[in-house]
């Protein structure tokens, strides 16, 4: 099992088999645009917080003076901010569709963090000192339901003071000055927590760990292989069979075209990352 | 080498001997000799030497061209230890006599930095002839001359801007020329129209023969005196420098406080509108107010100007450059009463709210800026927080993973 696990990973093709599907066109294309946008707002930021080194000053340069940079920033925190805001009237409209919107919000396909995400947390630290079974997830696992709060505080931490500089005069209108001082401090500092976070920590967890090594396409073919379903998330996959719901999210394997595009802007957004961090981690050590 | 040079000299005294007897009368046959014939039998040679090797050659038709030659000065007017009637002279002459006639000048030159240079035994200092020349000597005002404001750089660069000399010497500040060269006045003063004849060059501001070390209190260049020196063109800016904080801190007798030359540097000196020089400046300001350049830093306008861009506020878009007030001044640009129109002159649409942003905000300040101190203590611990937790977390299933893998299960227990 592990081995075609590993397999599937490396090859250009997918391992033909049975499929299901875990995230539709909506998220898949919200990710993307996530991802390309985020690491926009990365690379034309983080000049600035390293500001007195020369990678930084060839960087900006690069991204057209930072007037350039300062352009694509704003290009991509408004197409963020756009897709940030379609999540959230999406999660509303299906809540409000749903038949049971407390289920909805509190069910196993929810990543609202519940009493197991805790559990898990202590199973899993077991299980890296060999003291335990490893835990057995449901839809979400604890850090994917991380990844996703983490992004959502973001969202209102970054963008929140990143509109406030964007447009002084507008919120000057209603705040007081000092406030700036504030979105400032705060903009820097949990842009670093982002960019840190999302190209080390997510960028394991979803990506460089020797299981996954050196992507997962689940997020970009919205598919995974069926093994991966039970070894992975074994009481999703249980629930799933108990509620025979398995043959509604069958799909084909994913085209060649398919996988071949998820590596390019899987590998472009690792690369991005990576160098990123390196830049950050160089500045931090120089 | 010692025997052949004495021979040579013997044959020099005879042929001088033989000119002066025999020049009178060959001179009556044409026309009327002129007063330095006799000197140039041997220095009119173009390879005459000395016993030493040295050329002695003078150049009569430059000499004929040259001030001194054009008021048919003889040789001996200047070389006044020599007399035509006692040839050959002396091989070992003193200095021609400059002070003979210019005795103001020479005056002067004798309690400057490179008389003294001399008197110390530093004998590569420039003396009369250096700067002058010698027997070439133009008036200033002839374009050829080498004290011809239009050469004066490459007269001092000589010296000053030979690295040879600059190290044997141990000239003060190095290469100042070539500094010079590429500063707004060097580029004025080798450039064209009005700005080429106003612009200083070396001795415009150091004068020409009363050069005097920085250190000397007589100095024009000495630091008590630059801001009078450089406001002998720059008058407008002397009189905004003179009732700035600056200026009357530096009238009330502290030394320490910036002149002219503390920010815009002495011989390096920038066009202002530049934007090397406008990114660069700011560090000047930081030199001295060095917690209010770190506050800078950790804005925009910090940020963008140290990436080398302008458009953003620099010191001086705020505080003003030579008028530079405390924010207690109620004129100051940075004053309670002045700030929203200051804001106003980048951002138009800057209120009251707007201009009450702290532009030297610090967050490690407990006390004066609490609400910023504990955003930055909160921000900090929760990237210390996330950052243990995961950090920890991935290192420890990194671990874990690499041990199952190498057992063959792939990193799912029970799989």
């Amino acid at each position: 099992m592990s081995a075609t696990t590993m397999t599937s990973a490396r090859a250009l093709e997918a391992v033909p088999g049975r499929y299901y599907r875990r995230f539709g066109p909506i998220e898949r294309v919200m990710h993307a645009f996530l991802m390309l946008t985020f690491i926009g707002c990365a690379i034309t930021g983080v000049p600035l917080l390293f500001a007195d080194h020369d990678w930084a000053t060839t960087l900006v340069g690069l991204l057209g003076g930072f007037r350039g940079a300062a352009l694509i920033h704003r290009i991509c925190a408004a197409i963020m901010t756009v897709v940030f805001v379609g999540h959230v009237l999406r999660v509303f409209i299906r809540a409000f569709l749903a038949e049971d919107w407390l289920a909805y919000f509190w069910g196993p396909n929810s990543l609202v963090p519940n009493l197991k995400d805790g559990q898990d947390i202590v199973g899993m630290f077991k299980w890296f000192f060999g003291k335990g079974p490893r835990p057995q997830f449901d839809r979400y696992t604890y850090w994917e339901k991380f990844d996703y709060w983490a992004v959502f505080w973001g969202m209102f931490i970054i963008g929140g003071s990143g509109f406030m500089l964007w447009f002084p005069n507008f919120f000057t209108q209603l705040l007081p000055g000092w406030v700036f001082n504030v979105a400032m401090i705060v903009h820097g500092e949990e842009a670093l927590l982002a960019v840190g976070f999302i190209f080390t920590i997510h960028f394991f967890n979803g990506h460089l760990r020797p299981e996954k090594f050196p992507m997962d396409l689940v997020i970009f073919t919205g598919r995974l292989p069926e093994h991966e379903l039970i070894d992975e998330r074994p009481l999703e996959y249980e629930r799933l069979v108990r509620q025979r719901g398995l043959k509604a999210i069958e799909a084909p394997t994913p085209t060649p075209q398919a996988v071949l595009f998820s590596r390019l802007l899987g590998t472009l957004g690792l690369v991005l990352g990576i160098i990123t961090i390196l830049m950050i981690i160089y500045s931090a050590l120089v | 080498m010692r025997a052949l040079s004495g021979l040579r000299q013997s044959w020099v005294v005879a042929v001088l001997v033989a000119a002066v007897l025999w020049a009178p009368t060959a001179g009556a046959k044409d026309e009327a000799p002129g007063p330095n014939e006799s000197c140039l039998m041997c220095h009119g040679d173009a390879g005459a030497t000395n016993a030493a090797g040295n050329s002695i050659a003078v150049d009569a038709n430059k000499f004929a061209t040259s001030v001194h030659g054009q008021m048919n000065f003889k040789c001996t007017d200047c070389h006044s230890d020599v007399s035509a009637e006692k040839l050959p002279h002396e091989p070992k002459l003193k200095p021609a006599n400059c002070a003979g006639c210019h005795e103001g000048p020479v005056k002067e030159y004798l309690s400057t930095a490179h008389a003294k240079a001399r008197a110390g035994g530093n004998m590569v200092a420039a003396t009369c002839s250096d700067c002058h020349g010698n027997h070439d000597i133009q008036k200033s005002s002839e374009p050829t001359s080498r004290t011809n404001v239009a050469k004066v750089e490459s007269t001092c660069a000589s010296c000053h801007g030979n690295e040879a000399v600059i190290q044997k010497a141990k000239l003060p500040g190095g290469n100042i020329v070539s500094q010079y060269h590429d500063s707004i006045h060097g580029q004025n003063t080798n450039g064209k129209g009005a700005a080429a004849a106003k612009a200083p060059t070396c001795t415009g501001c150091h004068g020409a023969h009363k050069i005097l070390s920085k250190k000397d209190p007589a100095s024009r260049v000495n630091r008590e005196h630059i801001a009078l020196m450089c406001g002998s063109c720059h008058q407008q800016v002397y009189s905004r420098f003179s009732g700035s904080q600056h200026g009357q801190l530096r009238q009330a007798g502290n030394s320490a406080a910036p002149t002219c030359i503390d920010c815009h540097s002495a011989h390096s000196i920038q066009q202002h509108g530049t934007t090397k020089w406008q990114v660069e400046v700011i560090k000047e300001c930081g030199n001295c107010h060095q917690d209010f350049i770190k506050t800078y830093r950790d804005t925009y306008h910090g940020q963008v100007t140290q990436l080398g861009f302008t458009r953003v506020a620099t010191c001086n878009s705020c505080h003003g450059a030579h008028e530079v007030l405390p924010a207690s001044n109620p004129k100051s640009m940075v004053s309670p009463e002045n700030r929203v129109t200051t804001c106003r002159s980048c951002h138009p649409g800057a209120n009251a709210n707007f201009a009450a942003y702290k532009p030297h905000g610090n967050p490690h300040d407990r006390e004066g800026d609490p609400i910023l101190y504990f955003t930055r203590l909160f921000m900090q611990l929760l990237l210390a927080g996330v950052f243990g937790f995961f950090g920890l977390h991935t290192l420890l299933w990194l671990i874990r993973s690499l041990k199952e893998v190498r057992q063959g299960r792939g990193g799912h227990n029970g799989h």
